[in-house]
């Protein structure tokens, strides 16, 4: 199965850019929900053999990365009747380029991080490419609901990132790790929401009652 | 076993208090394992206990230290909110009881656990379990604070995560990411991936610390927080960030990489100093007066880690200084918020006619705060100095001096006006309840009795801490 997780990692890639170039919210969610597919199929992929540990790894992220969270955010759009990304601070073809330029600089460091027992060449500067993504989105995207696509990409590469240590790392620290991360997502829908009702918009830019 | 029901009974006890409906019973779930959390640590102290779970949780004096402060505060803050949450409307504090509980269970995981992916596990629960609370009035400014706090901790976070995973890549042999294998594998780590373990811990951790440029989310959240969630956040929430940032320190010192950590240390703990002093100057407002201070006093705690010789030593004796009087002025600030219904200094101008114990504490605490003498943050502070000056760096000593002598006005300037100015319209002030001033004037009395006095089982595990943070003063 050597060549699947390298397809299964390249797909990932393909995930962000999509993620970095749709204006409709709903279709960066199916993006986020895709990602967290390929994220449950990758830990099988890059370590055969049908180990207990794997699997139930790879169930829980499926559960969470690509059912539970994707309906979450679903829903809240829906509540929230937010359709697209208006205005991000930079237009989506840079983006675009911005996104294609942090994959050249991840194979670039990836070639100065010595890892022993890597078992893909890939995993480091997917990883590496999928948190820059992330944080892009982070930082460059008005809407609040953006923003917490944005610390999901995010967590997602440094989820590949983890895939690395896999086997040093045990399996109840994962399930905690992943149910943190959906907790934090969870309250920030929330908050989401809230922001929503408050101000009439999810825009996160209004936010500018408190300063010094 | 001890440990791991040390984290799992307040973490049960959460679920409880959310379950059950009369208020005096949710009240005495939280007062309850908030006093069986201090009794347990309290024999923590006197007899020493086996790591359990194959070296994943085990009590060292840092995280003894750590664990002893964040209980105490909590037991304070415990009793505190029986007396805050009478004077709110009648929703009887079902959210807010349970994350505090799932706060303290969060940060006893912190202050336990000597492997690092748990410990992770832990900062980011006791992350979200206050994010509830800081939203606890439900109106546009706490809303926007709630959303400042969670976006910038939660990315922090995560990149405190990533640093983890690099220490796992960095690490060759013994149990994967247990803390004493690290140490003493120290050798064995590879340096390129330990240094940048480092930096993204240091980022991630730092964030959470609040330190400059880092602390975007701090006066905003401590400002909009209630009181007593801001006091525990100040005291507790930063000290628990600061036993991450240690950890992984000691780890990344063990490895001989020395060099390379102290300068950033010490850089982040000027820069928030100079921060701080910058943004006290003209504050208006006590909980961001309060929210910059701790930036400031985050400062000093990494500046003396980075500093080396005696630096250590005051590190940790300023923890837990720093954390018992962030926790009273945050206290006693609240009750002045919960008469006059603003922070700002201008509504609460003369506020010793009005509530004279919580005028007094905080004019005490203003000068325990600032470092002054006799109180415990004056004999922390000093030590700090002495170690910048005993190793090489007067510059660095110079401009803490000045730095400190800006901030003493800065924060003078505004509780003085708050404690004598008269004010405009006298307002006839109720009596304070027992409960909420009770817990400032312990605190208070315990941080001057640290100035005067370390009790010698305290003094011990302080240097044995400060050991295995570096040099043996």
């Amino acid at each position: 199965m050597s060549g699947l997780h390298d397809l299964l990692l390249l797909c990932v890639v393909l995930t962000n850019f999509w993620v970095l170039g749709t204006t409709r919210m709903s279709s960066t969610i199916r993006a986020t929900a895709i990602q967290g597919t390929l994220l449950a199929a990758l830990p099988v992929a890059l370590h055969p053999g049908w180990s207990l540990h794997m699997l139930g790894l790879a169930a829980g992220t499926f559960l969470v990365k690509a059912v539970v969270l994707p309906t979450f955010l679903s829903w809240a759009i829906r509540e929230a009747a937010v359709r697209r990304e208006v205005e991000p601070l930079i237009g989506f073809s840079m983006s675009l380029t911005l996104g294609a330029m942090a994959v050249a600089l991840s194979f670039g460091i990836a070639q100065h991080i010595p890892l022993p027992e890597s078992a893909s060449s890939l995993l480091i500067p997917v990883a590496l490419s999928t948190v820059m993504v992330g944080l892009l989105v982070l930082t460059t995207r008005n809407k609040a609901l953006s923003q917490v696509i944005g610390y999901l990409v995010l967590e997602n590469g440094i989820y590949v990132f983890g895939l690395s240590q896999v086997e040093r790392v045990p399996f109840l620290v994962e399930l905690g790790v992943l149910l943190d991360i959906f907790v934090g997502i969870f309250i920030m829908g929330i908050v989401v929401f809230h922001i929503n009702r408050a101000f009439d918009s999810l825009d996160s830019t209004r936010l500018t009652e408190l300063k010094d | 076993m001890l440990l791991l029901l040390l984290v799992l009974l307040p973490a049960a006890m959460a679920g409880v208090a959310y379950l059950v409906r009369p208020v005096p019973l949710r009240l005495g779930c939280l007062v309850g394992t908030a006093f069986v959390h201090l009794a347990v640590v309290g024999w923590l102290w006197a007899v020493p206990l086996a790591p359990t779970l194959s070296g994943w949780l085990a009590i060292d004096p840092l995280g003894l230290l750590v664990l002893s402060v964040v209980s105490l505060l909590f037991a304070v803050v415990a009793v505190y909110a029986v007396g805050f949450l009478r004077t709110e409307p009648p929703r009887g504090g079902r959210v807010f009881v349970t994350g505090l509980l799932g706060f303290l269970a969060g940060s006893t995981l912190v202050a336990v656990s000597h492997h690092l992916a748990l410990l992770w596990v832990g900062m980011e629960t006791t992350t979200l379990a206050l994010a509830p609370l800081v939203y606890h009035r439900h109106d546009r400014r706490s809303l926007e604070a709630v959303w400042k706090y969670l976006l910038l901790s939660s990315v922090g976070i995560a990149l405190a995560l990533l640093g983890t995973f690099f220490v796992a890549a960095a690490q060759t042999s013994g149990r994967p990411l247990i803390l004493e294998d690290l140490v003493s594998g120290g050798a064995g780590l590879q340096p390129a991936l330990l240094r940048t373990a480092f930096v993204f811990l240091l980022v991630g951790y730092g964030t959470k610390m609040g330190l400059a440029p880092l602390h975007a989310w701090k006066p905003d959240t401590y400002g909009e927080a209630p009181s007593l969630v801001s006091g525990l956040m100040a005291g507790g929430l930063t000290s628990c960030a600061f036993l991450g940032l240690a950890r992984i320190t000691e780890v990344t010192m063990a490895a001989g990489q020395a060099a390379f950590v102290e300068p950033l240390l010490l850089a982040f703990g000027l820069v928030s100093l100079v921060v701080a002093a910058a943004f006290i100057i003209g504050q208006a407002d006590l909980k961001r007066l309060l929210a910059y201070s701790s930036v400031e006093h985050m400062g000093l705690l990494v500046l003396g880690l980075g500093l080396g010789g005696v630096g250590p030593y005051g590190t940790v004796l300023h923890l837990v200084n720093n954390g018992l009087t962030k926790g009273f002025m945050f206290l006693a600030v609240g009750n002045v918020v919960l008469v006059t219904g603003s922070a700002s200094s201008e509504a609460a101008r003369g506020i010793l006619r009005r509530l004279p114990v919580s005028g007094v504490v905080l004019l005490l605490g203003l000068f325990a705060v600032t470092g002054s003498p006799p109180f415990g943050l004056f004999l922390s502070e000093f030590t700090i100095l002495n170690a910048a000056i005993a190793q090489g760096h007067p510059w660095i000593a110079l401009a803490v001096v000045l730095l400190l002598a800006l901030i003493f006005v800065g924060m003078a300037a505004v509780v003085l006006e708050v404690v004598y100015r008269p004010a405009e319209t006298p307002a006839p002030a109720p009596r304070e309840s027992l409960l909420l001033v009770a817990g400032p004037i312990l605190l208070l009395l315990a941080v001057l009795l640290l100035g005067l006095w370390v009790p010698p089982p305290l003094h011990r595990v302080l240097l044995d801490a400060a050991r295995g943070l570096g040099v043996a003063p």
